[in-house]
């Protein structure tokens, strides 16, 4: 059985409909464990101090802002060159999920960076491109908003996603060439193996990037859900005035 | 080189509302497209032009060659009515306005601008706009639309000289105009309730 | 192709076309600027560049909702589609209109408007310079943006937020060039990397442009 079975809605609801429990438990057990873990059982940074603690809530999300916005730019190509359904409702559901979790890793920076820098805010390469990924998520969804026909909004959604994808790659490297900054490197930087946290730190970090993960994945999978039964009962509502 | 449709499904507003649609126009043949407000006679002609896709079915032989008359004309109204009409020459390859003035009697109006035109006469340059385009096959959503008896006595005029040059018409209109047509009436092939083919919530039920 | 171009230019030149209003708005920001931020020689020196390149930007922005919007409502856009032209050259030679009529007067007028902000004498060539390359990708852009709503009731605003965030690179790399004309530096690095984006944008933005039309007739 292909992958693309799934693209039917009721198949694509009915499992997620099944998977949604145990989703959501494995994600509020990981990033719970993770945040009192982190919270409670890591020493202070000698540096940092107790500040340091906020690494927990804010790389995770600035994790999944960008992990959102990759996901929408494959499920908008799927349903460019496929035409699921489906596919275009998860990006129009992962959009707002996306747009939160880069406002909380906005926010958690300032917090952060305001003991640290000792200013809330920077125009940082880092700092400047999430405000920019932030307005990309804002102008994708009033577009999903402001047009009428759904099919219409997805295709044009899908091509802004595109050419949006591209924007933000391009105005990531002209911000760090613009301003180079006081943001350090990643924490954990996945292509090299390597990374500049102890363990001691890593493995409640890595606990809650999965949390966050995991409960990413329970919204998206809801939020759709949510989508399909809306197109559902707008499909049922013009049948029965057709048939009327 | 006759237009052909085979088995058309069309889709409003991701709703189908005429399914199973065939019929050829030929060379020189006008067909009449009737039906009730609400049909989709309009979806019908706007397929056939190549602005809307069907849900089902081909249309053979309307590519590049269908000149299309919608409801609005396209007609700038701060350009005089010659440079509304030679743009449009231009666009479609030609450069001949004369014989589109002529057949609709805009020579008087020519140095005008188009905003200060009436509802008929505007209507009447829209009109001769398909005159200027040089396409065969003529898709008209009702062409006759505030213009007097006069008028629509040029536009059946027109029509027949395009005919007699090998083009052909398809025309939703209501009026008769005099000319030698086949009706194509759509109600018989208005979509049932139980036909979702293709149609954009279809996988949803 | 031509006829289309022309046609364009003449409808922006005739009265009600809007030539001019873009133009007209950045002096006025221009003359604004040293009312909000004080008349003190230095600093305005300083800011120029900057407040050049987003006044040129905004300007350019003000005028794209006419840029599509017009010939949707009376009918033209559906004619073009059926024209034997491609619709990616229907929607370059818009862009190319759009530039013509907005991006090159402001061009134009930058140096002038340059003096009004106390412009460092070594800055007027690289702003020339700079919003000449840049302009036309502002131009290809916006158009893009106008494909994008062209069917959307009152879509300014929403044009507007999704196209400026899409001037991000252009904005950067242009005032860069500016900026570090104005203080004497070396400004080719910048200026390539606004080339690049001009150049690219030209030449597959048209695609995605048309793509959205299509889509958004439909």
């Amino acid at each position: 059985m292909s992958i693309w079975s799934y693209a039917n809605p009721v198949k694509f609801l009915a499992l997620s409909t099944k998977v949604q429990p145990f989703l959501w438990a494995a994600a509020a057990m990981c990033v719970v464990v993770g945040l009192l873990w982190g919270f409670f059982g890591t020493p202070d940074d000698f540096r940092q101090g107790s500040t340091v603690k906020i690494i927990y809530l804010h790389v995770p999300s600035a994790l999944m802002a960008i992990n959102a916005w990759f996901m929408m730019l494959v499920t908008s190509l799927i349903w460019l060159v496929r035409r699921h359904h489906v596919s275009a409702l998860a990006a129009k559901a992962a959009a707002p999920v996306g747009l939160v979790m880069t406002l909380i890793a906005l926010i958690t920076g300032a917090i952060w960076g305001q003991p640290m820098w000792g200013t809330w805010w920077a125009w940082d390469p880092r700092l400047t491109s999430f405000l920019i990924l932030f307005l990309f998520y804002l102008g994708y969804i009033a577009l999903w908003e402001a047009v009428e026909d759904p099919d219409t909004a997805a295709d044009l959604t899908s091509v802004l996603c595109l050419v949006g994808s591209v924007f933000a790659v391009l105005s990531r490297y002209a911000v760090q060439f613009w301003n180079q900054g006081l943001h350090q490197g990643t924490s954990v930087p996945v292509a090299t193996g390597g990374r500049t946290v102890s363990d001691v730190f890593f493995y409640p970090l890595a606990l809650c990037m999965v949390g966050f993960g995991l409960l990413f994945l329970a919204l998206v999978l809801y939020r759709t859900g949510t989508e399909i039964r809306l197109r559902r009962t707008k499909a049922l509502r013009v049948r029965a005035e057709r048939s009327a | 080189m006759s237009l052909q449709v085979r088995h058309l499904t069309i889709a409003r507003g991701g709703i189908p509302v005429l399914a199973g649609l065939e019929f050829t126009l030929q060379e020189g043949q006008v067909l009449i497209v009737r039906g009730p407000n609400g049909s989709g006679k309009t979806t019908l002609l706007r397929t056939v032009a190549g602005l809307q896709t069907s849900l089902e079915g081909e249309i053979i032989g309307a590519a590049e060659r269908v000149a299309y008359a919608g409801h609005a004309d396209g007609i700038k109204a701060m350009l005089s009515v010659r440079e509304n009409l030679q743009f449009w020459a231009q666009v479609f390859g030609g450069s001949d306005i004369t014989a589109a003035l002529d057949a609709y009697a805009l020579h008087p109006l020519a140095d005008r601008l188009a905003g200060t035109l009436s509802a008929g006469q505007k209507r009447r340059l829209g009109l001769a706009r398909l005159v200027v385009t040089g396409c065969p096959v003529w898709v008209l959503d009702e062409p006759t639309v505030s213009l007097d008896a006069d008028a629509v006595g040029l536009f059946a005029d027109a029509v027949r000289a395009h005919l007699e040059t090998g083009g052909s018409a398809l025309i939703a209109t209501h009026i008769d105009l005099g000319l030698d047509a086949e009706v194509l009436d759509v109600s018989p092939f208005r979509a049932s309730a139980s036909h979702h083919s293709g149609a954009s919530d279809e996988a949803f039920l | 192709m031509i006829a289309l171009l022309l046609r364009d230019l003449r409808l922006a030149f005739r009265a009600g076309g809007g030539f001019g209003l873009g133009l007209a708005f950045f002096l006025i920001v221009t003359t604004l600027v040293p009312f909000s931020v004080g008349p003190e020689a230095v600093l305005l020196g300083n800011i120029a560049p900057g407040v050049l390149w987003l006044g040129a930007l905004l300007a350019c922005l003000l005028s794209l909702d006419r840029l599509l919007a017009l010939d949707y409502e009376d009918g033209t856009l559906d004619l073009l589609v059926t024209a034997p032209l491609p619709l990616e050259a229907v929607v370059s030679i818009k862009a190319l209109a759009h530039w013509v009529t907005t991006g090159l007067p402001l061009v134009l007028a930058a140096p002038f408007f340059g003096v009004l902000l106390n412009l460092p004498t070594a800055g007027y060539g690289p702003l020339v310079q700079s919003l000449a390359l840049g302009t036309p990708a502002l131009s290809v852009i916006g158009t893009f943006g106008a494909a994008l709503t062209v069917g959307i009731k009152r879509g300014g605003l929403l044009l507007s937020l999704l196209v400026l965030p899409l001037y991000v690179p252009t904005l950067i790399f242009g005032a860069e060039a500016a900026r570090r004309g104005a203080s004497g530096l070396d400004t080719s690095t910048p200026l390539i990397m606004l080339a690049g984006i001009t150049f690219g944008t030209i030449a597959l933005m048209p695609f995605a442009s048309a793509a959205v039309l299509r889509m958004g007739l439909r």
